[in-house]
């Protein structure tokens, strides 16, 4: 058949294709009914335009007919995501399920061997991090296909967190594990980053991608934490109708296994998913940036009301580290899902708002801290956290600055995308600092 | 004379299964018997076949399975199944019923 016919045949063929309701394998049966219509006109003697015409008008309106297939396949209108296939194409599920497996057996090895959880729990709290984390880079080297070069380098953070970890006389119960075990753990997030980038984490586009994967990586996380939850709510009851206690062998076994295998397969999602199905995370961005606005303007006006925002500073540094590390979600959130060319949109001027506000409750919080750290003296805990809040102090600052003079016109959007995300290594640096010098500055209390 | 929309779509279920009951066919080859048989006055939109095809599917009253014709044109194919079977039965009694008062109440 002539290629004009051809072509008209495959753009009728992706106007159908375009509806959701049809698969492409209805796509292809209505193409060979087409086709055969086609042969059926041309051998009764019309030309090849006219025969199309008929017989595509004889197939019915594309409108009509993908809403009678929407009526019979109205599951079509939810992107699926069925494990282990997407168009038939490998996704790479065998390897994740792999490396999930992997990651459990090793998380529940010492376990099985008579050393569980129950009673080692500083050996699990210092090394459980690392040992996820690693699996989790091991995927996304393996997917990346990434060179032996980067996975040496990929390699010496884990091990220098482990061996400081392990190395480090911390006193039971002190403050300072707890701080490097936390800031190890955003320590080799980033290097987690640095294997999603498969090596380019200097680019910012990269960067931001990598924004979006923790985003969703969290929200993927909860939901498998969610129905984890219902799975062992219903055997702990299950065993226990029948007169079983099961709580060791879950406590031990069952979920910190079950937690690092979920590590690694949200991880697959999230890549697998992609392309597939919406990003939430910046749908929550969206949903919650008015509602915190107005609370961090209320939080204000009580301030000036009253005179003082401070009250009791009894925990206060780390609850508006907290609040600040949320504001920073927020507009990293909405920037990542944001049209670069865009101009100045209602979004952009509440983010001032909102970052505005953080920055003004915080200056006093900030103050009066210092105040009370001059008073009281220094302790590992207050200075961890003194020195994330300058840190996330100074970011908020540049992004209200930018935002501003973005607003009016003078800057570009993305001079605010790069602003956050050159600030990945200062977290990195930061992170490396408590972790690591914390312990000995502070003599392991 | 063409024969009404609403006519048309509740004869077409007993129509797609008795003509599948003389063996597996495709939707093109289903709408030209249709069209032979009915003179061309059974008017239907040829893609509204489809759909049809597809429920009867998930009814469990067909079968289909891909198949290359002389022509090295895919094409898919639909069979009766057994429950198919009886379902044109059921219809065909229905018919029967209704055709017969008709024909009653016009003679």
């Amino acid at each position: 058949m002539s290629t004009g016919i051809e072509a008209q045949i495959a753009q009728w063929r992706a106007f159908l294709t375009e509806r959701p309701a049809v698969s492409p394998a209805d796509a292809d049966e209505l193409e060979a009914h087409l086709r055969d219509h086609l042969d059926a006109l041309t051998a009764a003697g019309l030309s090849p335009d006219e025969a199309f015409l008929v017989a595509a008008r004889r197939v019915g309106a594309i409108d009509d007919v993908a809403k009678e297939f929407a009526r019979e396949h109205s599951e079509r209108l939810w992107k699926q995501l069925v494990l282990g296939q997407h168009d038939g194409q490998p996704n790479g599920f065998g390897t994740a399920l792999a490396c999930a497996v992997l990651a459990a057996l090793t998380i529940v090895s010492p376990a099985l061997f008579g050393f569980g959880m129950t009673g080692n729990e500083p050996f699990y709290t210092v090394n459980a991090v690392p040992v996820v984390l690693a699996f989790v880079t091991g995927l996304l080297a393996i997917r990346r296909s990434a060179s032996p070069r980067l996975i040496a380098a990929l390699a010496v953070p884990f091990v220098v967190t482990v061996a400081a970890l392990n190395a480090y006389p911390f006193e039971d119960g002190g403050s300072t594990q707890a701080l490097s075990v936390l800031h190890g753990l955003v320590l080799l997030w980033l290097v987690v980053g640095i294997a999603y980038s498969n090596g380019h984490w200097r680019s910012t586009r990269h960067r931001m991608d990598f924004v979006r994967f923790t985003g969703e990586w969290v929200v993927y996380m909860a939901l498998i934490a969610l129905g984890g939850g219902v799975l062992v709510g219903l055997t702990l009851g299950a065993f226990a109708a029948v007169g079983v206690d099961a709580e060791l062998a879950v406590a031990n076994v069952v979920l910190p296994g079950g937690a690092a295998g979920a590590a690694v397969i949200a991880t697959w999602l999230v890549e697998a998913k992609q392309g597939v199905i919406e990003n939430i995370t910046p749908v929550l961005a969206r949903l919650f940036l008015p509602l915190f606005t107005v609370f961090l303007t209320v939080l204000v006006a009580t301030g000036v009301v009253q005179r003082d925002v401070v009250g009791s500073p009894r925990g206060l540094l780390i609850l508006f580290d907290l609040v600040l590390l949320v504001v920073i979600a927020l507009v990293l959130y909405t920037l990542s899902s944001r049209d670069r060319l865009a101009p100045p949109g209602w979004t952009d001027r509440l983010m001032v708002v909102l970052v505005a506000a953080a920055i003004i409750v915080d200056t006093f919080v900030l103050a009066a801290m210092l105040g009370r750290i001059g008073e009281f003296g220094m302790s590992a805990n207050k200075a961890a956290s003194l020195g994330l809040n300058v840190v996330l102090w100074v970011n908020l600052c540049g992004t209200v600055a930018l935002l501003v003079r973005f607003l009016r016109g003078r800057s570009r959007h993305d001079a605010v995308e790069r602003w956050q995300t050159s600030f990945l290594p200062v977290y990195f640096a930061w992170a490396a600092v408590v972790a690591f010098a914390f312990p000995v500055l502070f003599s392991f209390a | 004379m063409k024969v009404g929309k609403d006519l048309v779509a509740a004869s077409a279920t007993p129509i797609v299964l008795g003509i599948l009951a003389d063996g597996e066919s495709y939707g093109y080859a289903i709408l030209q018997r249709i069209a032979a048989l009915s003179d061309g006055e059974l008017a239907w939109t040829d893609g509204m076949l489809y759909p049809l095809l597809h429920r009867l599917e998930r009814l469990g009253a067909v079968e289909s399975r891909w198949d290359v014709g002389g022509n090295g044109r895919r094409r898919k194919h639909y069979q009766l199944t057994p429950d198919g079977k009886a379902l044109l039965a059921e219809q065909r009694q229905q018919w029967q019923v209704v055709t017969s008062t008709l024909s009653q109440v016009w003679a």
